[in-house]
């Protein structure tokens, strides 16, 4: 064949010469080929040392967030001065503060110092800096949720306070300790005696994980328990909704709009809507959500409408390019059996669209997941305490936080042992988002192992 | 009912089944279509041939209004089948594809399992009272469109699994299985090779005895083969129809001369 045209009309070009030495132009082509690739590789290299820098500086700043100070005491719970009514009524025992409830801890820490022979200069008040204020608070709520712990010696577990935890996680030293005024060198010396004879511990907290948030001069007890059921409860409320919306919205675009002028804005209107910056959610829901449907501030429902509006593009798009990858022959040979349109399409063109719906759901899920500034203008950067309830009793409409607003609060706080907590709680966004990726990668396996 | 089939069988061969009368259709500017009419017989196999882009397949989609699926298609006329007109404003179409059913040029079996894509028809027409009667009805389908043998032990095999001429066949079986009156087949046979080709034209034959069948093929040897009755289309109008030895052997239009001699292609 090759003989056929070298030896024809054809004067001069490819194919003649020796296969065995290249050519200029194959030499050319290869050389080109190859610093294609090179530059490739390059790109691809810059990635993953990008994503490496950035999973090692967080790792590395985050990781002792799950891991906290604590010691270990005897506690005597004195009824006199609990509940001094003497009838274990709540009310009465409220009255109670934490005021009430500091000499026990106090008291219980000397008694352990002095049980371990420890010797100390440092007056009682001034070894209590060495424990959390959040562990008072702790104590007095163990003791109104159970009366009955009223009057008997009881094994606690106290938070050690936010310095002594940063002196084991490498964040405190004897030189910061001289020139903080939060915290003494005597101080150190008493935690190390304490560490010691094994009072004092530093191990795996999983409090970081449940516990609410805490105010700005008690690190060590905050805690991402709220921002993760917000988090959730939003991350329903917009998988409930813009799942099916945006799915039958698709479906109508796909397969049963007319082509006209009117389909073609909608679908302008959408790709537009996709593009449009974050925060501009959140001034449309501040506007419709909370001042004109007069929803409360910081709860989890308007945090999901404004995610709902925000991902409703996204998974759109993304299902409609599934359904236009379904091939037509499937439609026509279902329509050609005497299907309806709407069997076609609910036999056998959704299930194929499926992985690719289901992909784009997550995808824009994750979107919400990590999204803050929509949330920061609808409130949901408050600080909040209190657990929102079940979804069952109107937890959607408590107040509650949100992952990334969660960092985002962190990050503004002056305590360094904030910056510890911040990139823990990236951790935590990280290690959810990718089980909902790796939920993709399941749900999209076993939709297409159906062939 | 077997009997009372035969009977009507005898009473109509060679009645007419489908009348077409001025059919127009247009893509739209394009005239696809130009004033077309045509009986078609029951029992018979019809062969629609002419070069390509003559608007063979255009004509086939308009007898079970598969061109209502294209936005852009229009289709003016009259088509009767069973003297009742098919464009009828009452007329469900969807009701219409379960009486005339459809094999299309490119095997499209669903991705689904064997029985699933033959059982789909009668499921969604409720065609079978359980189980075992729908078995029966797979099982049938399957032994006419001579399938059986080669799948009875993989039904629930993927149908997208099977070799290109057994996925055609399978589309068959799937066609016969909602019990159509009419079959429509554009080029069922052009992504097959020869044995696949005899074994699709051996079936062909068959079908004939239970319907009417109308097939559009760019093979003249084909439609000399299986075919009673041809009809040459030339540039969307309909040139030449009549008995299918005497379009090939004595053509009356110099186009259809043409054509079959190799002239145009
Ligand atoms: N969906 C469509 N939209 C617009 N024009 C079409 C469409 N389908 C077919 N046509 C045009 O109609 C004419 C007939 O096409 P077709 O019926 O497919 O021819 P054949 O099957 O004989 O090859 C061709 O000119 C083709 O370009
Ligand atoms: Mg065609």
């Amino acid at each position: 064949m090759t003989d056929a045209t070298a030896s024809g009309a054809v004067p001069s070009g490819a194919g003649q010469g020796s296969l065995l030495a290249k050519d200029q132009r194959t030499a050319k082509r290869n050389a080109a080929e190859g610093r294609f690739k090179i530059y490739g590789l390059i790109a691809v290299c810059i990635g993953i040392a990008a994503l490496v820098l950035l999973l090692t500086s967080i790792l590395t700043s985050g990781l002792s967030a799950f891991r906290q100070t604590t010691i270990a005491m005897q506690v005597t719970l004195d009824a006199e001065r609990l509940d001094p009514s003497g009838v274990r009524d709540y009310d009465e025992m409220a009255k109670v503060t934490t005021f009430g409830y500091a000499p026990l801890l106090r008291d219980g820490l000397q008694a352990t110092i002095a049980a371990a022979g420890i010797e100390t200069e440092l007056d009682p008040g001034d070894a209590m800096e060495l424990i959390s204020d959040e562990s008072v608070a702790q104590l007095r709520n163990r003791v109104l949720n159970n009366p009955d712990l009223i009057g008997q010696t009881i094994e606690v577990n106290v938070l050690a306070s936010g310095r002594i935890d940063g002196f084991y996680k490498g964040r405190v030293s004897y030189a910061s300790a001289e020139l903080d005024s939060n915290i003494s060198p005597e101080q150190l010396q008493l935690a190390e005696a304490l560490e010691e004879r094994g009072a004092l511990k530093t191990g795996l907290d999983w409090r970081f994980l449940t516990a609410p948030d805490a105010s700005d001069t008690r690190p060590e007890a905050a805690g991402l328990g709220v921002a993760i059921i917000g988090s959730a409860y939003m991350m329903l409320i917009v998988l409930v909704l813009a799942l099916p919306i945006g799915v039958a919205a698709s479906i109508y675009l796909e397969e049963f709009a007319p082509q006209n002028r009117w389909t073609d804005l909608i679908e302008v209107n959408i790709s537009n809507l996709a593009a449009v910056p974050s925060i501009v959610f959140g001034i449309l829901g501040l506007a419709i959500f909370i001042n004109f449907a007069g929803l409360p501030q910081s709860a989890p429902i308007v945090g999901g409408l404004v995610l709902t509006l925000m991902t409703l593009p996204t998974i759109i798009i993304a299902t409609r390019a599934a359904l236009k990858a379904v091939p037509p022959s499937i439609r026509d040979a279902a329509l050609g059996l005497g299907a309806s349109k709407m069997q076609s399409v609910f036999h056998h063109v959704l299930p194929l669209a499926m992985p690719g719906i289901l992909t784009g759901t997550i995808i824009g899920l994750a979107q919400a997941l990590g999204e803050t500034a929509p949330l920061l203008l609808i409130g949901m950067v408050a600080f909040v305490r209190e657990y929102p309830d079940t979804p069952l009793d109107g937890g959607f409409f408590d107040p509650a936080t949100a992952l990334p607003v969660q960092v985002f609060n962190w990050t503004q706080r002056s305590d360094p042992a904030f910056v510890e907590r911040a990139s823990g709680a990236i951790i935590v966004l990280l290690a959810f988002l990718l089980l909902m990726n790796l939920t993709a990668i399941f749900l999209r396996r076993r939709f297409e192992r159906r062939w | 009912m077997n009997d009372m089939r035969h009977m009507e069988r005898a009473v109509r061969v060679d009645t007419t089944k489908i009348a077409a009368r001025d059919v127009q259709v247009f893509y739209g500017d394009t005239h696809a279509i130009k004033n077309v009419s045509v009986d078609i017989p029951d029992k018979t196999v019809t062969a629609f041939i002419g070069p390509s882009g003559c608007g063979k397949s255009t004509f086939l989609r308009c007898l079970n209004r598969m061109n209502d699926t294209i936005s852009t298609a229009r289709v003016e006329g009259h088509i009767e089948i069973d003297g009742e007109d098919i464009y009828d404003r009452r007329v469900d179409p969807v009701q219409l594809r379960a009486k005339v059913g459809m094999v299309f040029q490119k095997p499209n079996p669903f991705p689904k399992s064997i029985y699933d894509n033959v059982a789909y028809g009668p499921r969604i027409h409720g065609l079978a009272r359980d189980r075992a009667d729908l078995d029966g009805i797979v099982e049938k389908a399957l032994r006419r469109a001579a399938l059986w043998e080669e799948v009875k032990d993989r039904l629930s095999a993927a149908g997208t699994g099977l070799s290109g001429g057994q996925q055609q066949r399978l589309c068959i079986a799937r066609a016969v299985a909602t019990s159509p009156e009419i079959l429509l087949m554009d080029e069922p046979c052009s992504a097959l090779d020869p044995i696949a080709t005899d074994q699709v034209e051996n079936l062909i034959h068959e079908l004939r005895e239970n319907y009417s069948v109308v097939i559009v093929t760019h093979s003249m040897s084909q439609a000399s083969r299986v075919s009673q009755k041809t009809a040459y289309f030339h540039l969307g109008e309909l040139v030449e129809y009549g008995e299918t030895g005497q379009i090939f052997t004595n053509p009356q239009d110099m186009r259809t001369e043409n054509y079959i001699t190799g002239r145009i292609g």
